[in-house]
């Protein structure tokens, strides 16, 4: 689901009550932090953990519940017993080597999704924030965008191109990008007034230097923050396009894709989509966790300012 | 109040120009001709233009968005059929999800908040936060066949998939409706649980919480009456949001659960690249969330008198 950052911002964070242990305070962040690392490990060192080539067909192995063990003859004429420790899909290929893979598409696009996400919404909102007449323009259009439902505008772009992880991206990218326009025009709209803004620019400070140097800093927090969320939502808007058959084409590896296709035989082979569900549910949770230790640590107001 | 809700619907106006524009440009921008690809490979180009023709697509550009402008979507590329036909032939089972959803979540979501709220830092509090944080992080479909593998195929108490009119039966339509209705209200409750939380502590330490209790009130009353109902704007503006993610997760249900609704409709036209259909349910779709939200806006005055328009 595409969860609204804004919306998971909208609860405020913990009162500062008591000082707590450096644990308690940061468990979620440690925790998130944790998983995701897991997460990315297993993504990297994915072709040395017992997996096979992820997109190969074994038309003799279909359909195979978790744990069959198949007897593989090696290059020399010796045995040795391959085990399919999550079964085969209705091709019979490797459910659990396409697991492992599949993490690193969930995390790539994650990463990607938030990096650019915020790239250019930090750009749009600093020229809406700063410059009267761009505001205008530019923010009646971001409202136009976001009466769009953010999975639906997903679905139509994706309809757009030929359907690949470049424009699965895209997809993702258009529908996040007026929400962090919308925050960073926030911030620079209140950091404008401050008196080191005034002290530069009556020291002349030309306004490109000015944005960068006295107004971008103060939007960094806030946009980990929010970059965090957005990370978590694209993982699961890559599930979900992949899922519904129009994300990432079904030979790659991705978690959407191998629930996509255990879900015609669901009812008799349920492990092609537990797995594969729970390891999204796992990453995208860290992510979520993470992203509500980091704004209780560096920016408790965010809920105000959207 | 009549004069605002006037003026804050011409407001919308612009939006759902802009999303009509947008959403118009986009699809027009694709490369490849709809009538040649419905045509078929052994078309004529005879045959192509008298389909060009019947769809609308040799009007001027201008023309054929003024078509939209006024509700005429004309006919799909797929279903053979005309995007208003085919749309109200959706429309029932997607309204009667939504609406079960919405009733199942506030049901259950609101409560769940004010309790939590009121054992705040205790066990139960941390369980129903942990439930939101989950709720957020598990996937519709995941929810989905996770109650699929349970009620139905393990419990066998439920019908796996499917739909059934109202018209043909209320008992079975309750019946396929439930595991759905359930598994969309998820993120639901867990979006409203947390600022129904929220915004019950932070109500908790007014004064006329005070007042109330030192009278003597039944502490039940003093949740639900005083505090939840001073709490109660933040919660509805979050429930007019949740619509966006209610929608969303609507596509996603009636794939999972093979219901002929809206959502099905979307991704099956996304998928024939039908895009007269495309345009209308995303318009549709739109429409129904800037709509809401206006509604929510004045619902503000029914919990907050002081507010006035």
């Amino acid at each position: 689901m595409s969860v609204e950052p804004a919306l998971l911002a909208g609860e405020t964070a913990a009162p500062p009550a008591k000082p707590r242990r450096r644990l308690a305070r940061d468990g979620g962040i440690i925790f998130g932090a944790t998983i995701i690392l897991l997460m990315a490990l297993m993504g990297i060192t994915a072709p040395w953990l017992g997996t096979k080539n992820p997109s190969e067909i074994n038309p003799a192995y279909r359909n195979r519940l978790p744990g069959i063990e198949q007897t593989v003859r090696n290059d020399d004429g010796t045995t040795r017993t391959f085990t399919y420790r999550m079964g085969t899909d209705s091709l019979g290929r490797d459910v659990y080597s396409r697991v492992i893979y599949g993490a690193r598409i969930s995390l790539f696009i994650g990463i990607t999704v938030a990096f650019f996400s915020v790239a250019i919404g930090l750009f749009i909102g600093l020229i809406a924030g700063y410059m009267r007449w761009v505001d205008a323009i530019v923010m009646r259009l971001m409202d136009g965008l976001m009466a769009i439902p953010a999975i639906l505008l997903a679905i139509a772009l994706v309809s757009l191109f030929r359907t690949g992880l470049f424009s699965v991206i895209v997809a993702i990218i258009v529908p996040e990008v007026p929400r962090v326009v919308r925050l960073v025009r926030s911030i620079v709209l209140s950091v404008r007034e401050e008196p080191y803004v005034e002290a530069a620019i009556c020291a002349g400070t030309p306004t490109h230097l000015l944005l960068f140097r006295h107004v971008l800093p103060n939007t960094i927090p806030a946009l980990i923050v929010q970059g965090t969320f957005i990370a978590a939502s694209a993982i699961l808007l890559e599930a979900i396009l992949s899922f519904l058959g129009i994300g990432i084409p079904p030979e790659t590896p991705t978690w959407g894709n191998i629930m996509a296709e255990g879900r015609g035989l669901f009812r008799i082979y349920p492990h092609n989509i537990f797995f594969p569900g729970i390891c999204l549910a796992l990453t995208v949770l860290a992510v979520n966790v993470l992203g509500d230790g980091l704004r209780d640590r560096l920016d408790p107001k965010l809920a105000r300012r959207v | 109040m009549l004069g605002y809700i006037l003026r804050r619907l011409l407001a919308t106006l612009p939006v759902m120009l802009i999303v009509a524009v947008f959403v118009f440009l986009m699809l027009r921008m694709t490369p490849g001709d709809p009538a040649a690809i419905i045509a078929g490979d052994n078309a004529n180009s005879e045959q192509v233009a008298l389909i060009r023709n019947r769809l609308g697509l040799d009007e001027p550009i201008l023309s054929q968005f003024f078509n939209i402008l006024h509700g005429d979507f004309g006919e799909s590329f797929f279903f053979k059929k005309t995007v208003t036909e085919l749309i109200a032939s959706r429309l029932e089972p997607t309204l009667a999800l939504s609406v079960a959803t919405l009733i199942i979540a506030v049901g259950i979501a609101v409560p769940l908040g004010v309790l939590a709220a009121y054992k705040q830092g205790t066990l139960i509090d941390k369980i129903v936060m942990g439930f939101s944080v989950l709720g957020f992080s598990v996937p519709v479909f995941v929810i989905g066949y996770s109650l699929i593998y349970l009620f139905a195929i393990k419990l066998n108490w439920l019908p796996v998939q499917g739909y059934q009119r109202i018209g043909d039966g209320f008992g079975g339509f309750l019946q396929r409706l439930i595991l759905p209705a359930v598994t969309l209200s998820v993120i639901y409750i867990a979006l409203i649980a947390r600022i129904t939380r929220t915004s019950v502590l932070d109500v908790m330490n007014e004064d006329y919480i005070r007042t109330a209790r030192a009278k003597g009130q039944v502490e039940i009353k003093v949740l639900f009456k005083h505090a939840l109902k001073n709490a109660a704007v933040p919660i509805v503006t979050v429930i007019g949001l949740g619509v966006a993610l209610l929608i969303g997760g609507v596509v996603v249900t009636e794939s999972v659960f093979t219901i002929p609704g809206l959502g099905r409709l979307t991704v099956d036209a996304v998928l024939a690249r039908d895009y007269p259909t495309i345009q209308a349910v995303i318009l549709l779709f739109s429409l129904v969330y800037v709509l809401i939200n206006l509604a929510v806006d004045l619902v503000y005055t029914v919990f907050d008198p002081r507010i006035r328009y």
